[in-house]
């Protein structure tokens, strides 16, 4: 059992966060649009032009969409690692990751079964 | 103009239906003529469904509850006597078309109606009072959270008197839940009684997470925080992870059936196992959602029986982060025979044995904290030990249908219906109960009696026991679920056995019900002055029993684990203070409960195609979630001199006990 | 035992008077309510995220049907995400407008923001017209389906996002900038960046794949 004499000031939820928008500043947003307008419209010439076959093209836009949520989460949302907001970031982290186990989760197991269904056995739509 | 709505929709010609109606009908007139006859409308208007204490909606969730609880357990009687009635040659009393309904309300209800309104009542009674807080975070929410859930509740015993409730099963697998093979209204009530309490456990979980990370008292650092509050938190966030599947799958599904889209369909490219995916991704975080307050109960219950520290406190709470984060993992092991082949199997399988791990700690830690101990055998501590040999077994036998190659012989057999009531009685009724004996003084300012609590308790193991063992046997014989009449002579025993099981459980459930009367008829005697008639550990027995609406006169500063305990211990417990400050508190709204009567008219209108009052009734709940936040007259201050008053006049009592 | 206990009391008094103080700024109510809010944001993204997982397993089965590269028109598409993409930026500067406590700036930039997310949302309106038109309804296959139902679910919560937006503006012009709208609208901030986010992965997903 710990004694008084350790009761350290260690106050609950952190420091106070204030409003979600408190920190920002035009710049920020300027930064995030200008990158945002970037990560936007590099997948789409990319898709549109078809300069890439489809096999490189989809992971280079799944890649830059993710680049993109970062970049909103950063300079929109302002998530960092500021110690007034660590419960909105564990909340986030905690989001991603059941986000990403369903997702993966679901197309794995959909794809094997439709592996195991024999498609070539089953009647035409 | 009605939609589909018409008078055959009362079943008339069904007498067994007419006769629970005529009784709900009888139940419901005797609490309206009682509620006329002591001239109790006012009160409860003013105190109690406009009411934002958490206390308060604790309780009302509670009391939902076990109304829900009798409701879902008729259910369950029904179905062991017509199994044993029809398994002999008989034809049993219940046609296939009412048995398939009443095998799929039971789980509805017991899970969504009785066990989420027992779990989540408790955790609001109890969370606020264990962190030193004078409320939940948003108190308005709160009430407007429970009222959905009612809402709910209110559609599905609806259903038993106009139209009829799915016909498909708990969970309401596609294609049999599609409109083409069940086109009445029996899944919509089931999609929209789900979805509207849904939304309120959804709000309710966010409420409770806001509470426990920005409302402790100062000086409660996560690894001071009570086990009950820790546990709370997991499965709060839980069900902010989980439900918003079971919301998003029966979206799907119900716009499958009203839209005529193709999620779930056999035809033009639509999937039905994405569904059983979908909602066992919900279906397996949710059975972790019910288990994981409880374990906290029995934390509680076995330190504070136990006069110890619990053990391993720091294990308990790595424990059950840890079974947080595993159940979002293994939620394959429903469906491990539907062909997603061998690597997928074997990763579910694993995940799942791993799961037992934490579990097993738990395990450890109650019997440590007894260990030693000098325990007293009260009900609540009754309730724990059937729950640590019970849940023991229910966990054996899920680590044995975790193994694939197992569970391809034992799926949908009564070894898996023995199992999961295995660990959702062994382990949430009996947490619930062990609760609600717990924390029955602190709600209501008087005990239990012990006599009949005991009573109860040996009445729901030995008859657990009885109704659920035949259940494994017959499970390994080869007894598929949900059959109503089997031509089998030599299962006939072991069911009849099975119902003799429930029948005294049924005797558990009359001696509660006698037991909350004869406390209340004792309540004198049985009376708790001290706020603290458990020597208990933690906060919420620092306060009055009753507590005072405010909680707490001065917020407490926690400066160790069992906050209330080292307080005695230094003797600053139950200290009048030299000054009392006011107190802010929030105003009582009916904004909530008038959101919740709206959406129980959305859901029946939605259910029928009543697409006038749908809309009507949709625009009534939004005009008066955005009228009441311009209400700005939400809060007030309870003068200093009132919270001097109801201090000093408890503490004036605790003086006159002692 | 006695000296103990009053030391004890001493040093409580002290600390109570430090704690109390820590205590009283974490709780300040705009802190709680956006965690609050953050939390439910939290739970609609796995709902999203259950969505987005059906339209992946659904997006071949197009059934005799169209499939995505005969329906999507990325030009279309682009336009959609610049008007949403603005309306973040607009969003942030009425947010700034706020912090500087500029009401009429602030009003003009969320009217603004409104506007863009009026003219995303007829645009998607008038996408899903043309479909129906076409005979492409989300009754024709499996992956028409799960495109409009993730769209639209986008759709609608934009279409929330801006009934919100209507009535926080007649907040703020019967209050002002008090304490309780500016509450408010950092939790409306929040719910308008995170439906950005989402759109970003509705035109990846969606779109971009479907046509690559």
């Amino acid at each position: 059992m710990e004694g008084p004499g350790s009761f350290a000031a260690a106050a609950p939820g952190g420091a106070a966060s204030g409003g979600a928008a408190s920190h920002a500043s035009v710049r920020t947003y300027v930064t995030g649009f200008v990158l945002s307008i970037i990560l936007t419209g590099v997948p789409f010439g990319l898709v549109m032009s078809g300069a890439l076959a489809a096999a490189i093209a989809i992971p280079v836009a799944i890649g830059l969409g993710i680049a993109q949520m970062i970049v909103h989460l950063v300079y929109f949302l302002h998530m960092n690692r500021e110690s007034s907001r660590t419960w909105n970031m564990a909340a986030l982290v905690f989001a991603v990751i059941i986000v990403s186990i369903l997702v993966v989760g679901s197309l794995w197991i959909m794809a094997h079964m439709d592996a195991n269904m024999m498609p070539g056995m089953m009647p035409a739509e | 103009m009605l939609g589909r709505l018409t008078l055959d929709a009362i079943p008339y010609d069904n007498p067994i239906v007419m006769g629970a109606v005529l009784f709900m009908v009888v139940c419901a007139l005797a609490v309206v003529g009682g509620i006329s006859h002591f001239r109790l409308w006012r009160p409860l208007w003013s105190e109690w469904l406009t009411s934002v204490d958490h206390k308060n909606i604790g309780i009302m969730y509670i009391v939902l509850a076990i109304v829900m609880l009798v409701r879902g357990f008729s259910d369950a009687i029904m179905m062991r006597a017509q199994q044993a009635l029809a398994s002999d040659g008989g034809a049993g009393y219940l046609p296939p078309q009412h048995f398939d309904q009443v095998f799929t309300a039971h789980g509805v209800i017991m899970i969504f109606f009785m066990a989420m309104p027992f779990v989540i009542g408790l955790m609001n009674l109890v969370v606020p009072l264990q962190i030193g807080a004078r409320d939940v975070a948003f108190p308005y929410l709160n009430s407007m959270s429970l009222w959905l859930t009612t809402a709910g509740a209110v559609l599905v015993n609806l259903s038993l008197a106009v139209g009829n409730f799915a016909r498909t099963g708990w969970l309401a697998y596609p294609p049999l839940s599609e409109l083409h093979f069940s086109p009445d209204v029996g899944v919509d009530y089931y999609i929209w009684s789900l979805q509207i309490s849904g939304v309120g456990t959804l709000l309710a979980a966010v409420n409770m997470i806001t509470t426990i990370l920005r409302l402790r008292a100062p000086g409660m650092t996560m690894m001071r925080v009570p086990i009950f509050t820790w546990t709370s938190l997991c499965s709060s966030m839980l069900i902010v992870a989980a439900f918003p599947i079971l919301t998003a799958t029966l979206a799907m599904l119900s716009l499958d059936r009203y839209l005529g889209m193709h999620f779930f369909t056999n035809a033009a490219g639509g999937n039905p196992m994405m569904y059983v995916n979908l909602i066992w991704a919900w279906g397996h975080p949710e059975v972790y959602i019910l288990i994981l307050p409880c374990f906290g109960i029995y934390s509680e219950v076995i330190a504070t029986f136990s006069g110890k520290p619990l053990f391993g406190y720091t294990s308990m709470v790595y424990a059950s982060v840890c079974i947080t984060v595993l159940s979002f993992i293994v939620w394959l092991h429903h469906f491990f025979t539907m062909g997603s082949g061998a690597d997928v199997n074997a990763f579910f399988g694993i995940t799942t044995m791993i799961i037992a791990v934490p579990t097993g700690v738990k395990i450890f830690n109650w019997l440590f904290t007894m260990y030693r101990g000098r325990v007293r055998f009260t009900t609540p501590v009754l309730w724990t030990i059937g729950f640590m040999v019970t849940f023991t077994i229910g966990g054996m036998t899920g680590v044995l249908l975790a193994v694939p190659p197992a569970d391809f012989v034992l799926h949908n057999s009564l070894f898996l219906v023995a199992h999961f009531h295995n660990a959702i009685i062994g382990g949430v009724v009996f947490g619930c109960m062990a609760g609600f004996n717990y924390w029955f003084p602190k709600a209501t300012g008087f005990r239990l009696d012990e006599r009949l609590g005991k009573i109860s308790f040996w009445c729901w193991l030995v008859g657990f026991y009885l109704a659920f063992m035949p259940l494994y046997l017959l499970g390994l014989m080869g007894m598929t679920r949900r059959l109503d009449r089997v031509d089998n002579p030599v299962w006939h025993i072991y069911l009849v056995v099975a119902m003799v099981g429930a029948g005294i459980i049924f005797c558990g459930i009359l001696a509660q019900l006698a037991q909350i009367f004869v406390s209340v008829r004792d309540r004198v005697a049985l009376k708790d002055a001290t706020g603290d008639p458990w020597n208990g550990r933690t906060l919420e027995w620092a306060v009055a029993s009753p507590p005072p609406f405010y909680n707490f006169a001065e917020t407490p500063v926690v400066r160790a684990r069992d906050a209330f305990w080292q307080m005695k211990r230094l003797g600053i417990a139950h200290r009048e203070l030299p000054a009392y400050h006011q107190i802010h508190m929030p105003r009582n709204t009916g904004a909530g409960f008038i959101v919740g009567g709206f959406a129980a008219v959305l859901g029946f209108a939605l259910v029928w195609h009543i697409w006038w009052l749908a809309i009507g009734a949709f625009a009534g709940a939004i005009v008066t979630a955005i009228a009441h936040s311009f209400n700005e007259n939400r809060d007030y201050h309870v003068p200093s001199e009132l919270v001097a008053l109801t201090e000093a006049r408890y503490l004036q009592k605790r003086l006159q006990e002692a | 035992m006695s000296a103990d206990i009053r030391l004890a009391g001493a040093a409580e008094a002290a600390l109570l008077a430090e704690a109390e103080d820590a205590y009283e700024g974490v709780h300040d109510a705009a802190g709680t309510v956006t965690l609050g809010f953050w939390i439910y944001l939290m739970s609609d993204c796995v709902l999203f995220a259950a969505l987005f997982a059906s339209f992946a397993v659904l997006r071949d089965q197009s059934a005799g049907g169209p499939d995505a590269r005969e329906i999507f028109r990325l030009p279309y598409v682009l336009v959609e995400t610049a008007c949403l993409l603005v309306s973040s930026f607009t969003y942030g500067m009425a947010m700034i407008a706020m912090d500087r406590n500029r009401g009429r700036e602030m009003l003009g930039w969320i009217g603004l923001t409104l506007l863009l997310g009026a003219g995303f949302l007829s645009m998607e309106v008038h996408e899903f017209a043309s479909l129906i038109r076409e005979g492409a309804g989300p009754d024709r296959s499996g992956f028409l389906t799960a495109f409009f139902t993730l769209v639209g679910t986008h759709g609608l919560h934009v279409l929330s996002g801006m009934v919100w937006m209507a009535v926080l503006i007649a907040h703020v012009l019967r209050r002002g900038l008090t304490e309780a709208n500016r509450t408010r609208l950092s939790c409306l901030s929040l719910f308008w960046h995170f439906l950005d986010i989402v759109w970003i992965g509705v035109f990846t997903v969606v779109y971009l794949i479907g046509v690559a």
